[in-house]
């Protein structure tokens, strides 16, 4: 056959070279496909932030918005609510907010939030994305005697305090998320936008 | 092939294609010349049956997208249109539904089938293989059918299953905005699901179907006996007790298409809901991102999976034991060294081996469509345990164990979940940990510690030289 007189070296380096520029063509190629799969322009504007008046909300009453899609609670609690935060610190997974990526960092304190009576958090459960039921009163007969009002999620059975912290035991891991957000003024929040004009 | 120079003498059309195409050849090779065993029973049905409602599905398929809009604004008024204003556009819907189901039967039986006769052993590994890729590209493209009646289960299903790849450390976030092509599952999530549904995956799949019949008529079909028929062959090199598929094999599979239909029709016709279990009830409301519906549970062909997935308390392991429950399938050749095939000559503890896993697949579908409470998540936890057990076991009957081997290994598997049990029991109860532990136990007990005090159990017996019957 037509071996004779071939110079492998040069046949192994042709064969190296020219799978290594194809591998780069295949690359260069896959990357605007793949990046197509990205949120595009309109999306990312449709994910802009929103602001909610506060001033409307009763004591212990929940308001819920949409922002990107997902519901984001209000709720202005009483003190009483307030007062059963730290009581229940043993029977919570995360009672401090220790794990960072659940809420900026100007909310990483007791009641989870700017303002102690405003709480603001994104509807989700933190285990598959489900949206829990506000269950605010004490003692909620479903959920048991020692209840101390909260979240409920009916998919899978995960509970969260008044201030969405995530008690042990229960599928979700994680408190919910608390998005950035912002006073603008003492009746106007906005959801997405740091005090400082950062963005989600 | 043996009769080839015979075929290319013929005159005619069919002489002018052969010599431009191997119509004869083909038609030679997979059907009129595709020796088979003579000894196929009622579980060889589900093959050909896989590949009609292949058809089926392709064919409605085809038609409910002339209908049908990929809009999140319009996809679910377009699926009551299908329904109410086209002409037998429910007929068609229901058919694809009810076909989706079905079509996870028949997979299934025909997987069980495989596991009773030991058809995925040497030399059919790589055709079990393909099977397996067919199943999970199956599950991907059922996911991604069901999101597009844009219907509240639709879109909570599919949230909380893109959601899965969220648990994944580092990249979790940002790999399911990128899957979703937005923050939240919304029109752009819809759209690409419908090609990825009617286009791609379609595509994967006959290519992997393709691929699957062309290993199996390289190396034959095993049968019953697991004898291999190629061993026995007369003067012409046709095996002993081999038939042509055509026309013995193809006359009888369309007596199984007729009982097919007449299940298959009797559902679309007088239940294609199937009492929420084919189509959920919270599908005939319209998506809604601010209400999740009280429960939510994935289509009953899914649910195995999701209870092994609900049993594990951190939500990454909890993915990675739901996949490795499905990637575990791809080892089972060689998971089961014993070289014995069939089970009619495997051993009693091989038996029931076999059938508690049929049982334990069940319990856990069952499991993983009823909402979480205490005792049904203790029971998800025994049964996915009972689950991966399984696999464990068909290594273990790969020839027979000694006695010491046996209750060392018993002791060890038992240690090792009451461990776990022991970490977690302050914060369950007591009494129902203790009393599902024995679900394991038992099982454990009559497959290897039994067996391995009563020799007539775990011994297989010989394989015939010719099939039987």
């Amino acid at each position: 056959m037509a071996n004779e007189g071939v110079d492998r070296r040069r046949r192994r380096f042709l064969v190296a070279a020219t799978s290594v520029v194809g591998g780069a063509g295949v690359v260069a190629v896959a990357t605007p496909f793949l990046a197509s799969w990205k949120p595009s322009a309109r999306a990312q504007a449709a994910g802009a932030p929103v602001e909610i008046n506060v001033s409307q909300i009763e004591p212990g009453q929940r308001i819920s918005v949409a922002w990107r899609g997902r519901p984001v609670w209000v709720v202005r609690r009483t003190p009483e609510m307030l007062e059963l935060l730290p009581q229940i610190r043993d029977r919570l997974r995360d009672p401090d907010s220790e794990i960072a990526t659940q809420q900026p960092t100007y909310a990483q304190n007791e009641h989870r939030s700017i303002r102690p009576d405003i709480l603001v958090l994104i509807g989700i459960c933190t285990h598959l994305g489900c949206s829990p039921a506000f269950r605010p009163e004490i003692g909620a007969p479903e959920v048991g005697s020692d209840w101390p009002g909260g979240w409920l999620c009916a998919c899978h059975g995960s509970r969260f305090d008044m201030a969405g912290r995530v008690y042990r035991n229960v599928p979700a891991a994680l408190n919910l998320q608390v998005p950035p957000y912002s006073f603008v003024s003492d009746d106007l929040i906005i959801v997405g936008e740091d005090a400082d004009g950062g963005t989600a | 092939m043996a009769g080839n120079s015979a075929d290319k003498i013929q005159g005619g059309l069919l002489g002018w294609v052969d010599a431009r195409f191997p119509l004869s050849q083909l038609w030679n090779d997979h059907l009129a010349r595709y020796y088979t065993p003579r000894n196929f029973n009622f579980w060889y049905y589900f093959g050909s049956l896989a590949l009609l409602v292949l058809v089926i599905q392709i064919v409605t398929g085809i038609f409910l997208t002339m209908f049908y809009k990929p809009d999140a604004e319009l996809a679910f008024a377009s699926v009551e249109y299908i329904m109410r204003d086209v002409e037998w556009g429910w007929l068609i819907r229901y058919m694809h539904s009810t076909g989706a189901s079905f079509f996870f039967i028949v997979v299934y039986l025909h997987m069980f089938r495989a596991l009773l006769y030991g058809s995925y052993k040497k030399p059919r590994e790589l055709i079990w293989i393909f099977g397996v890729l067919i199943y999970v590209v199956l599950m991907a493209e059922a996911f991604m059918g069901y999101l597009l009646p844009w219907g509240q289960m639709s879109f909570w299903g599919a949230q909380v299953i893109v959601n899965l790849f969220a648990t994944i450390p580092y990249i979790g976030p940002d790999l399911v905005t990128w899957i979703r092509g937005d923050f939240l599952i919304s029109d752009a999530t819809l759209n690409r699901f419908f090609a990825l549904h009617v286009i791609a995956l379609p595509l994967v799949l006959l290519l992997l179907v393709v691929s699957h019949i062309i290993a199996l008529h390289e190396v034959g079909s095993n049968n019953p006996d697991g004898v291999e028929i190629k061993q026995n062959k007369d003067a012409n090199g046709v095996p002993l007790d081999g038939i042509p598929f055509h026309p013995y094999y193809t006359v009888k599979d369309l007596v199984g298409v007729g009982v097919f239909f007449i299940a298959f029709f009797a559902v679309v016709f007088f239940a294609p809901e199937m009492g929420g279990y084919f189509l959920e009830h919270a599908n005939f409301e319209s998506a809604d991102a601010l209400a999740t519906p009280e429960h939510i549970a994935p289509v009953w062909y899914f649910t195995s999976f999701y209870t092994v997935l609900r049993a594990v308390p951190d939500p990454f392991i909890g993915v990675l034991a739901m996949g490795a429950a499905v990637v575990i399938l791809f080892f089972v050749p060689w998971l089961d060294r014993n070289p014995v095939k069939s089970v009619r000559y495997r051993s009693m503890a091989h038996r029931v081996n076999l059938i508690v896993f049929a049982i334990t697949f069940i319990v856990l579908g069952y499991l993983g469509v009823q909402p979480v409470s205490s005792l049904y998540g203790e029971l998800g936890l025994r049964f996915s345990t009972m689950y991966f057990l399984f696999f464990w076991l068909l290594w273990f009957h790969s020839r027979e164990r000694s006695v010491v081997f046996s209750l060392l290994s018993f002791a060890v598997l038992v240690g090792l979940y009451s461990f776990y049990d022991m970490l977690r029991i302050e914060s369950t109860d007591p009494a129902l940990v203790m009393s599902l532990w024995l679900l394991p136990t038992l099982y454990l007990l009559a497959t290897m510690v039994v067996p391995a005090l009563v020799h007539d159990l775990r011994r297989d017996r010989p394989v015939p030289e010719r099939v039987t019957a």
